[in-house]
């Protein structure tokens, strides 16, 4: 499961000895973060991003299960215990805006590693697996994310649950059924807010256990590199650790610099002040939007305006969804052989565009809904779908792809001036 | 398909019973029928596990609501609340039911006649959910001074929705008119909703 060069658990001490007979978890950890994995030697610092989404989880859990000492969920008081934590509670002005904040960092860091994913063809054979569970890990905490702002029981709160519920009231027939069922009610209310929080707390160890799964199926292959070749000799690699937590420190280190920059000089700068209104059923904020990770998604969803064939609001439901179930299939997209887009001249710029195409989603995302941000968000949307559906299969098949290098290690030296690397012709 | 069972005539006994030249074998069918049996039990159990997410009874108890309309001018709206939803009751003008009624029904996405929304004789009433179909939230257009969108009716603000005199949908990304819920008038001033 790893390369055969791969350095071996030898415990000296006698009780890690007797430790590793009965339960080799320390050789699980050796072999898996440890000097037992052999990793790429040319990582750059996007490949910091997992271990940083796993330290912004691990910060999640612990202030999380922390609040949830505090918070109440019902209706009636669950807005009253939320400012209760932030005035009363010792430190809890503290937590809860490192969990609130912390759900920004970690989405924020999980998109750097999707972007890396899609840059250096991560998601390519033989790591389809990985990314697949990827996106199954995306979408829970996509689920955990909205599930969690609605606990604070204010206004955004609210009718974000309202409005994100209301998508299932799209599905022909059955939509307002279902609806009902998943709220436990009408209208979002106390048995909406007991099971959201019920299934809040439950979802981030679901998150936890996929991750062990995606680790488990990145180390069978071993990691992707910037040059996108496989690794040919143990030349080619250096061990996990001291390498790389050296590395993924230091990376660690600036995530928890910017991140305390939130949480202490700019709590609120993510947050919307309507939710420091309590939640009223019978007024709905002026302009509701989602938090910004959202906002592409939800420019996806704005852009159906008119009926054809089915109904303008279950197509942008649909769009919606699909917009991330299309991730699920992109290893089977992109055909092009080639990893690493710094050796796809024609994909680096549309994949340049795509990132421009997102960042101007969620933009429309969060602009109120002008004839032009419509318009501007229905091209956008249409070039989300045409990039992976029409421009990525025609590229993987018209481009000519730069010369790969023979191996790493020539990669490596060629940069750093060394012997000049023979230039051979693409791979497979 | 054969089975051992039904290869043996009643009340003779079995002869010989050769295991491998029977297909499924007896073993089979009792694996077969012990984890239809669990199966059965599976599913018994995880059916209340579903209906327990169903509205409860408290929540379902309060799903009528007495409305008092005697105090609502012809021009005027109230937001009430039904099944902790809002609900407009609105007292139209005889301008605003002729502008409902000169519209061609057949050009409506959801097609239907004011006189169809309202009770027979009390056309004057419109009572309608005040949940825009798209996405839930609350139109503007009951409360004094907001903002009644393009057709006189209901404009809701999250995505541009927007509904005429008798609420129904004229504009926008939501599919439906505003619903119009199961109601009775008690008396000419109290109206019973659910």
């Amino acid at each position: 499961m790893s390369f055969p060069w791969a350095k071996h658990y030898e415990p000296k001490q006698p009780l890690m000895r007797w430790l590793d007979e009965k339960l080799p978890l320390p050789r699980l950890v050796y072999n898996a973060i440890g000097a037992g994995y052999p990793v790429p030697r040319n990582l750059n610092y996007f490949w910091n991003f997992g271990v940083l989404a796993g330290a912004a989880l691990v910060c999640q859990i612990v202030t999380g299960v922390v609040l949830a000492m505090h918070y109440a969920a019902n209706a009636g008081v669950a807005f009253g215990s939320v400012e209760q934590i932030m005035r009363d509670v010792n430190a809890g002005w503290f937590l809860r805006y490192a969990h609130a904040n912390g759900a920004s960092m970690f989405l924020a860091v999980v998109y750097i590693h999707i972007g890396r994913g899609l840059y250096y063809g991560s998601y390519k054979a033989p790591r389809e697996m990985v990314w697949l569970l990827g996106v199954v890990i995306f979408l829970l905490m996509m689920a955990t994310a909205f599930m969690g702002y609605v606990l604070p029981w204010g206004q955004m709160s609210f009718w974000g649950a309202q409005v994100i519920t209301g998508f299932f009231s799209a599905i022909p027939l059955v939509g307002e059924t279902i609806r009902i069922w998943l709220l436990g009610g009408f209208a979002p209310d106390n048995a909406a807010l007991n099971r959201f929080f019920s299934l809040h707390y439950l979802l981030p160890f679901v998150i936890a256990g996929v991750i062990i799964l995606h680790i488990w199926a990145l180390h069978i292959p071993g990691s992707n590199n910037p040059t996108g070749v496989d690794v040919k000799g143990e030349q080619d690699t250096v061990p996990f650790h001291p390498y790389y937590t050296a590395k993924d420190g230091v990376g660690v280190g600036v995530f928890f610099l910017i991140f305390a920059m939130l949480i202490f000089f700019s709590p609120n700068l993510l947050g919307h002040p309507d939710n420091y209104i309590e939640a009223n059923p019978l007024s709905t904020p002026a302009h509701i939007v989602p938090e910004w990770y959202f906002l592409p998604f939800y420019a996806i969803l704005k852009s159906f305006t008119a009926d054809f064939i089915l109904p303008a609001k279950l197509w942008g439901v649909l769009a919606m969804f699909g917009s991330i179930l299309l991730l699920f299939f992109l290893p089977w997209l992109d055909n092009s052989p080639v990893r690493s887009a710094n050796y796809r001249p024609t994909y680096r710029w549309f994949l340049a565009v795509l990132v421009v195409d997102v960042l101007v989603l969620g933009y429309v995302g969060g602009a109120e809904a002008t004839a032009r941000n419509v318009m501007l968000g229905q091209i956008a949307a249409a070039y989300y779908f045409a990039h992976f559906l029409i421009i990525l299969p025609l590229v993987s098949a018209a481009e000519k792809p730069r010369p790969l290098p023979n191996s790493i290690t020539e990669a490596v030296l060629a940069k750093h001036g060394g012997t000049s690397p023979a230039q051979t012709a693409m791979a497979g | 398909m054969a089975t051992a069972e039904n290869t043996i005539p009643p009340g003779e006994n079995p002869a010989p019973y050769h295991e491998e030249t029977h297909d499924p074998r007896r073993r089979d069918f009792i694996n077969i029928a012990a984890v239809s049996f669990a199966g059965v039990g599976a599913v018994a159990i995880v059916l209340p596990l579903i209906n327990q997410m169903n509205p409860s009874a408290d929540v379902l108890a309060l799903s009528t609501t007495e409305i008092d309309i005697s105090k609502i001018q012809p021009g005027q709206a109230i937001k009430a609340s039904f099944r902790k939803q809002p609900l407009f009751v609105r007292n139209l003008t005889p301008a605003e039911i002729a502008a409902a009624d000169a519209v061609d029904v057949s050009s409506l996405r959801d097609p239907q006649t004011l006189e169809e929304r309202t009770k027979a004789g009390k056309k004057n009433w419109l009572i309608t959910l005040g949940v825009c179909t798209h996405l839930g939230c609350v139109p503007l257009g009951a409360g004094e001074g907001e903002n009644k969108g393009p057709f006189g009716g209901y404009f809701c603000p999250c995505h541009g929705s927007a509904y005429d005199t008798a609420a129904r949908i004229r504009q926008g990304p939501a599919p439906k008119n505003l619903t119009v819920p199961e109601y009775a008038f008690n008396s000419d001033t109290v109206v019973t909703v659910g």
